[in-house]
């Protein structure tokens, strides 16, 4: 019930159950190389919300409209572990907007040299990231996009003689050269916030994620509620997007 | 699994591929109430493999057709993550952890006490995060903590190990390549205060004296684990004495 | 805290005739744990009082309750545990009503909040609520929040010494379910709050009555 969650009381009055401003995100605590039998991986500990993010890589064949790039995957598993509410089976909708939101965040951001994974006309290589939610506690997406970011930072090309690859040894890091970070900016009543905890985003009104590449290009977006966002709140989510995803790169790359 | 041929040499002098001896259990850690929105949830390591367990329930149980009038039932699930092996696995459910999905329920099963709950169920959710072999029985061994912490009722709890052989030479807590590579592999979980079997099973070559030799030594370890399950969870409840100074 | 805790599966001695109250289970005429629990060892009865887990619902149990659907008969009511109860009709208002005619959204609707007895369970859990109790009342306005069930008794400490002090001092109406839910309402609600979930993290501590007087003294 929206009327009696404490969290909506709060918000009304322009508190937060956790004492944060507004435009405060909770404790980031980021780990990388956290997972041995993957190429790159980043935990990300966002308040309640933790995030697992792996990279694995395969060699395969080129898609036929990128012949001379590499392939990205990006997958993402809300694991019935990680809440009340996730179930056993295929993905959900949830899940797959997440995986889709976060994909966008690095494919578009041009964050990968992609050309670099190449091998020959026949060969590439595919980067595969699985986002893996541990607890869910709200926000994820932002959690998941750090977290992805995060691992393919933390990445390593393996060992590979043209026939087979070999596990545990590398030939080169994996070509990463952008910083993009998503901030999903809510809104309730007349308050824009960020960094939602579960309550607060099964009350908000609207909701609106942003990536932004570290010279101030938007690379994705994508609005995930049901309610919708004014043309002239646009503008403050965005500020607010990209003032949170300054301060949320400085605190993941400094 | 086993079987395979290699040319990785397993035992050198005695030694493991970890350097353990034949009878070592790897390094281990556990931890209770490792996921906030469960009801109970716990992390285990043994070595390199990493097995996180959450608990739901008791709660209601949908559809209605699955609900038992007199008592709650258990569900348990068993996945690995997509990185946590060294070749990508695909995601979802697969007929090996369809498998282990089962016979994890069955090894809790005979501990936990549903009586009171009819109608409702208990879900265990067992995630393998990054995998070296005997990845059932550590997630079976954070699953028991998970149930304990969420308060349900038990008979006791579930501590479970792995053997299996290496040429001639028995071996217990099997790495990864010992699972793939090894002649014979077992996992084994009990109730160690009832003295209680709940999960055996086993592939490769054994004979019967090998068999007994090495169920024995998994029950040692098994006695060894429980009473590091047992401290953990004690130690849950000990931090508040503390506070009181 | 004077004795440790006990786990599923720890003896807890022989049964000498004694009653087993909760939280045990008897195997060879022997007495067993069956929870994480703080154990209660009389010459008389062997209980073991649960430290985590699910509000199960117990007869004369006073809980807050929401409603979550209206029926023809009566209301189904979120009690905070894995079985939903049922308010009848005849529990539920104390006038005539006709049901051919009146919808009961009019007494008690989605979302309403209620403060109600539990008036029976069956073996099979199937749990009725009524408000034909002194203190039973449908609650307006205010919040819910949740707590852990096995926290309830030392949120209302010893004949409701702890939560008479909160009201007091917060001047807060505050309705305590046995279930978990806790209704809050009045200015100083977040104080209240506040209060409430520092006794549910630390009620294994001694002291805690000074330091929440402190606590709410210090505003």
């Amino acid at each position: 019930m929206k009327e009696t969650s404490y969290a909506f009381d709060l918000l009304q009055k322009g508190k937060r159950a956790d004492d944060r401003e507004f435009e405060d995100f909770r404790k980031l605590e980021l780990q990388t190389g956290i997972i041995n039998t993957a190429e790159g991986s980043a935990r990300v500990k966002l308040g309640d919300t933790e995030i697992i993010a792996g990279v694995k890589m395969n060699v395969g064949t080129p898609f036929p409209d990128t012949p001379n790039e590499g392939i990205l995957i990006v997958n993402a598993e809300f694991t019935p572990l990680a809440s009340p509410d996730f179930e056993s089976g295929p993905p959900s909708e949830d899940a797959v907007e997440c995986a889709r939101v976060v994909d966008r965040g690095i494919r578009e951001s041009h964050c990968i040299e992609m050309e670099k994974l190449a091998i020959d006309p026949e060969k590439v290589w595919a980067v595969f990231v699985d986002i893996h939610i541990i607890n869910h506690g709200g926000n994820l997406i932002d959690a998941a996009a750090i977290a992805a970011v995060a691992a393919l930072h933390n990445a390593q090309i393996p060992k590979y003689d043209g026939e087979k690859i070999t596990r545990g040894e590398y030939q080169a890091k994996l070509p990463v050269v952008h910083k993009p970070v998503t901030v999903t900016v809510c809104k309730l009543g007349e308050k824009l916030f960020v960094d939602p905890t579960l309550e607060e985003e099964q009350i908000v009104d609207s909701k609106l994620s942003i990536a932004f590449r570290e010279d101030d290009y938007i690379c994705a977006l994508q609005k995930q509620s049901a309610g919708s966002i004014n043309f002239e709140e646009i503008k403050k989510f965005i500020e607010v997007a990209e003032k949170k995803s300054k301060d949320l790169r400085k605190k993941i790359w400094e | 699994m086993g079987g395979k041929k290699s040319d990785i040499e397993l035992l050198k002098g005695g030694k493991r591929t970890d350097k353990r001896k034949p009878e070592d259990l790897r390094e281990i850690k556990m931890e209770a109430n490792v996921v906030p929105n469960a009801d109970g949830s716990a992390r285990v390591q043994f070595g390199n493999t990493i097995a996180l367990a959450a608990v739901y329930g008791p709660r209601a149980l949908f559809p209605r057709f699955m609900q038992e009038a007199d008592t709650g039932i258990l569900r348990t699930r068993y996945n690995m993550a997509p990185f946590s092996v060294v070749d990508r696995k695909a995601p979802g459910t697969d007929r090996r952890s369809t498998e282990i999905s089962k016979v994890t329920r069955l090894a809790l099963s005979p501990s936990v006490l549903l009586d009171d709950f009819p109608k409702a169920t208990v879900d265990v959710y067992m995630e393998v995060i990054q995998a070296d072999g005997s990845t059932r029985v550590t997630a079976l061994n954070a699953a028991s903590i998970a149930l304990a912490s969420a308060g349900i009722p038990m008979r006791g709890l579930v501590a479970a190990c792995s053997c299996g052989k290496i040429e001639d030479t028995l071996i217990v807590d099997l790495n990864g390549l010992e699972d793939n590579f090894g002649n014979a592999d077992m996992a084994v979980a009990m109730l160690p205060d009832k003295d209680e079997i709940s999960l055996l099973q086993m592939d490769g070559l054994l004979t019967k004296e090998e068999f007994f030799k090495l169920l024995n030594m998994a029950k040692e370890k098994c006695l060894q684990i429980v009473e590091q399950q047992k401290s953990v969870l004690k130690k849950l409840y000990k931090v508040d004495k503390e506070m009181t100074e | 805290m004077e004795k440790e805790v006990v786990l599923p599966g720890e003896l807890l001695g022989e049964r000498k005739g004694r009653k087993l109250g909760q939280g045990v289970y008897l195997e060879n005429d022997k007495i067993f744990s069956k929870i994480l629990g703080m154990p209660r060892i009389s010459d008389v009865e062997v209980i073991v009082l649960p430290l985590t887990g699910k509000y199960i619902p117990r007869f004369g149990d006073r809980v807050v309750g929401t409603i979550k659907e209206v029926e023809i008969s009566g209301w189904l009511v979120d009690i905070n545990s894995p079985y939903v109860a049922f308010l009848p009709l005849s529990e539920g208002v104390e006038e005539f009503v006709d049901t051919q005619r009146s919808d009961l959204s009019r007494y008690f609707d989605v979302g309403d909040t209620i403060f109600c007895k539990i008036s029976r369970v069956t073996k099979q859990k199937v749990t009725q609520v009524s408000m034909r109790d002194m203190i039973a009342r449908k609650l307006y306005g205010g919040v819910v929040i949740k707590v852990t069930p096995t926290k309830i008794p030392r949120i209302i400490g010893k004949a409701g010494s702890m939560i008479n002090m909160i009201k007091q001092q917060t001047k807060c109406e505050i309705f305590t379910g046995q279930n978990g839910f806790i209704w809050i309402r009045g200015e100083n609600k977040t104080k209240a709050i506040e209060a409430i979930l520092m006794i549910e993290r630390e009620s294994h501590t001694s002291g805690l009555t000074e330091r929440i007087e402190k606590m709410l003294g210090g505003k």
